[in-house]
């Protein structure tokens, strides 16, 4: 009985593949006898997991305007991206933070070039409350409390917040997983490099599911791109200390780089780039590359 | 006079050929198996042997293996945390689902037992992802307002998502191994008089009990390597669990979180294999007891 049932899974199984291959091999060769036409100078993009979402959109928007080049997209890491581009295997390197001084001397030595910087956006992290929590201002001091090892926050009233929604008046702190882009530069603007973040959050797995369960958890905190909003939850206005003006996120603060929580997003290319890789980047930083930076959530260089 | 076995010569070819792959099929399972455990071991073993301090992974239950200046790798809270979550669903899982097996098996007419049938692997068709979203947004509402949890992404909501993902195995095997029962042993025991219930508990439970445990570890074992669903309802948080309503994170989960942005060849990523042999050695433990106790069973 049970050989039948395994018999069945494994026929169906096996079906499954074989229609899976016919289907990929033949919408495959429609795609190469289309490419082989025209043939493309390839522009190869690496880094940023932040970024690659964008990376992606701005790939395939370009390949869709221009007929000679083609960008290709892959994700790893900022660290991955520059390593790459030290290598010399890849064009443009995507880096949400800035290329360190021995990396570019190592870029020098092997590959001749230094690497050319870009910045081709801003990534703005808002602090996220539920919509019926009274709370509406916070310094970084105080989110260094919340989420930090050993930090004296914990419950709402110490933040002289009257949470009624939030019956045990708890703090629930919502995070990202421990290797996301987003949660190390959380962790390094709340708490620079020598502490670590309190055990007992709630490590989510993605932009999106931190901003999906604050808006449904009175008593949670956490933290997005500022793109992310929904009508469930409250971003709130931060301040680097209790002294200083509280500033929203905003594209204006981001801009103004008064709203202490952003970051610059990074390209660079190896050496002044030229051909393909300038048009490229040019396209990138022009309005119309810009504002697939505002629709991913991201803040563009300048308001349109 | 002994009957000699017939030669190879006198059987037909193309029986030979499928007896060769057959023995084939065999021998690559235990391949593949030996295989995926050298990998995960492999990847794994320079700093298990040469690092690791193996008191402090089991005890531990600090969880930092991204921190700047003080990197600690302790499993204990996931650990715990897949115990909980696993027996926790185990509980609601087992008598549901050999409950509904013999209700398909016993009670059934032959019609609505294969409606059932239908039905019941319909929801072992559902993807692991599913459940886990429904555990997001339904389960956790429901739970909010059941229980007045502060937030419904616990223990409780991921074991609820896979007690519904090991009940279609559990019963489907369960169910089986019911019907494999002789039917001689029902009319037997109701000759002599006994009614339904006893029937059932006295004949057809000790009867089928190899294939009722096989049921259940293997409910367990889907409960233990699960992943997608426990990642998104149990809330992902190191946490000892101390009440069904705590947020935990399981080893699973950890695995899937944060083996796809780790340096490759690097210690967090060493470490992320060492929980891969501990889950095939937690694995292997659950699959041996089981076989002892069966073997107990037909000795006993």
């Amino acid at each position: 009985m049970y050989f039948r049932k395994n018999l069945i899974i494994f026929i169906n199984l096996i079906a499954f593949v074989c229609i899976n291959i016919l289907f990929g091999c033949s919408s495959n060769s429609v795609g190469d006898s289309g490419s082989q036409n025209t043939k493309r100078s390839i522009i190869r993009n690496k880094g940023s997991d932040t970024m690659v979402n964008l990376a992606q959109a701005w790939a395939e928007e370009f390949n869709d305007l221009s007929s000679t080049i083609s960008v290709e997209v892959a994700g790893g890491g900022s660290g991955t991206g520059v390593a790459a581009l030290i290598n010399g295997t890849v064009d443009i390197a995507n880096c949400s933070r800035q290329i360190k001084e021995k990396e570019k001397q190592l870029s020098l030595e092997n590959t001749g070039k230094e690497p050319i910087e870009y910045i081709v956006g801003y990534d703005a992290l808002a602090v996220y409350v539920h919509k019926d929590n009274p709370i509406s201002q916070v310094t970084i001091g105080q989110l260094a409390e919340i989420y930090g090892e050993d930090g004296g926050i914990t419950k709402w009233k110490q933040l002289d917040v009257a949470n009624s929604k939030c019956k045990s008046d708890k703090i629930i702190r919502i995070s990202r997983q421990s290797n996301s882009g987003t949660f190390f530069y959380f962790r390094e603007a709340l708490l620079g490099e020598h502490r670590d973040f309190e055990l007992g959050s709630l490590d989510l797995h993605g932009s999106k599911d931190v901003v999906e369960v604050v808006g449904r958890t009175p008593c949670a905190i956490g933290y997005s791109g500022m793109g992310y909003a929904t009508e469930h939850v409250k971003m709130l206005k931060v301040s680097i200390d209790e002294n200083a003006p509280y500033y929203a996120p905003n594209l204006d603060n981001v801009i103004a780089k008064t709203y202490p929580i952003a970051r610059p997003l990074y390209m660079y290319s190896l050496g002044v780039p030229n051909g393909a890789a300038k048009e490229y980047l040019d396209w990138i930083l022009s309005d119309d590359g810009q504002k697939i930076v505002e629709k991913l959530g991201f803040v563009p260089l300048t308001k349109n | 006079m002994r009957i000699q076995p017939n030669k190879a010569t006198n059987r037909p070819f193309s029986e030979t050929v499928i007896e060769l792959f057959i023995r084939l099929c065999g021998i690559s399972s235990i391949l593949f198996v030996f295989g995926i455990f050298f990998f995960v071991f492999k990847e794994g073993a320079s700093f298990l042997f040469n690092g690791l301090n193996l008191s402090e992974f089991l005890s531990s239950e600090e969880w930092y293996p991204t921190s700047l200046n003080n990197k600690r790798y302790g499993t204990l809270a996931l650990i715990l945390g897949t115990f909980g979550v696993t027996s926790l669903a185990m509980l609601m899982a087992v008598p549901f689902g050999l409950g509904a097996a013999i209700f398909v098996s016993e009670f059934c007419s032959p019609k609505l037992r294969e409606t059932f049938k239908i039905v019941i692997e319909f929801l072992a068709a559902i993807p692991s992802v599913v459940w886990g979203f429904i555990g997001l947004t339904l389960m956790n509402q429901l739970i909010i307002q059941v229980f007045n949890a502060p937030i419904g992404l616990t223990m409780l909501n991921g074991s609820i998502m896979l007690a519904l993902m090991s009940v279609p195995i559990i019963v489907s095997i369960a169910e089986d191994s019911l019907k494999a029962v002789p039917d001689s042993y029902r009319e037997a025991a109701e000759a002599l008089g006994a009614t339904k219930w006893q029937v059932i508990y006295r004949v057809l439970l000790p009867a089928a009990k190899n294939g009722l445990l096989a049921a259940v570890l293997l409910g367990a074992a889907r409960s233990i390597g699960e992943t997608m669903a426990v990642l998104m309802a149990t809330g992902h948080s190191v946490n000892i669990p101390t009440s069904p309503l705590s947020w935990i994170r399981t080893l699973t989960a950890t695995i899937a979180a944060e083996l796809g942005e780790v340096a490759r060849g690097g210690e967090h990523y060493q470490v992320l294999f060492i929980i891969g042999i501990l889950l095939f050695t937690i694995t292997f433990i659950v699959n041996l007891i089981a076989d002892l106790v069966i073997k107990g069973i037909r000795q006993g």
